[in-house]
């Protein structure tokens, strides 16, 4: 059974990383490098684009970081791969614990269920951000973020497989839950270091490349984990 | 009749056995690779995973 798992989520994850690395290259990365013009602009006239906790100028410039151009691509093009197999990883298992059958069809709405619990319900609280953009403590962020995710994921789980309407009901809540409580917010100043217009162009950008790529991920993961069966 | 839901009973049991314990080491895997590349707060996976992390949205700097 592992070895199923495991090579439809290798298959899947590796296919649809390459596929978003490709419409992030296209689409995402030219925002992000537009916007770190305004972010580098910022930070050398004293204003403060970081977040204080950020490590220190002079730490940040004896840190490594990727050179531009091709290498920055190929780090992305990692992350891209392996953050892709993680989450292939993770929308294998959850088919799996179901046990029912599965095609490239019915994988497309387990995508659709990823994407609503990793893009739009953490997003509906923590705007994509693009570099430069102020925000609230990091730490604080990420477990919100993590947090959301994972109750939007289980609530999800509770309205789709249980009959039983206290649990339903459960679900509901739980996806509301993190809203209710509230994303870590920070104070919003005129000045900020990136314009309106690309942190639009941004947000909307995200939103449907990372749509399509939980689709063609769920569409994969089906196809693969349905015809890894006889093997 | 009876044997055979029983038999019917014990099978769904197996299954489910058999299932449980490598999709939960699935989910414990993909969490640790996504946490990795999208969540380590290490400066250089930072830098390295940068350009994605802001891509996919997750919280960054």
């Amino acid at each position: 059974m592992f070895g199923r798992i495991f090579l439809t989520a290798l298959a899947a994850g590796l296919l649809s990383g390459i596929f978003i690395w490709g419409a992030h290259s296209i689409k995402i990365t030219p925002l992000i490098l537009a916007a770190e013009v305004y972010e580098d602009a910022g930070s050398s006239a004293g204003n403060q684009q970081e977040q204080p906790q950020q490590k220190a100028p002079a730490a940040a410039e004896s840190e490594w970081a990727p050179g531009g151009g091709f290498e920055r691509g190929f780090y992305t093009l990692l992350t891209d791969v392996l953050t892709s197999i993680g989450f292939a990883f993770l929308l294998v298992g959850a088919i799996t614990l179901r046990g029912r059958s599965i095609d490239w069809r019915r994988g497309v709405f387990w995508g659709v269920a990823g994407f609503a619990a990793f893009y739009v319900s953490p997003s509906f609280g923590l705007a994509p951000e693009l570099p430069g953009m102020q925000a609230a403590d990091l730490s604080a962020r990420q477990a919100w973020w993590l947090g959301t995710a994972a109750a939007t994921a289980a609530g999800l789980a509770l309205i789709a497989l249980q009959s039983r309407a206290w649990l339903r009901g459960l679900g509901v809540g739980l996806i509301v839950l993190p809203h209710v409580i509230g994303a870590p917010a920070h104070e919003i100043t005129t000045g900020g270091g990136v314009p309106a217009e690309l942190a639009s162009e941004f947000a909307i950008a995200t939103l449907v490349v990372t749509g399509l790529f939980w689709m063609v991920l769920g569409g994969l993961s089906g196809y693969f984990y349905n015809r890894f069966e006889r093997s | 009749m009876n044997t055979k839901t029983l038999l019917l009973k014990d099978r769904i049991a197996i299954d489910a056995a058999h299932r449980i314990a490598p999709a939960v080491l699935a989910l414990l895997f993909g969490a640790f690779l996504v946490l990795g590349t999208g969540f380590a707060q290490s400066t250089t996976i930072h830098n390295a995973a940068h350009d994605g992390r802001h891509a996919l949205a997750f919280p960054c700097h």
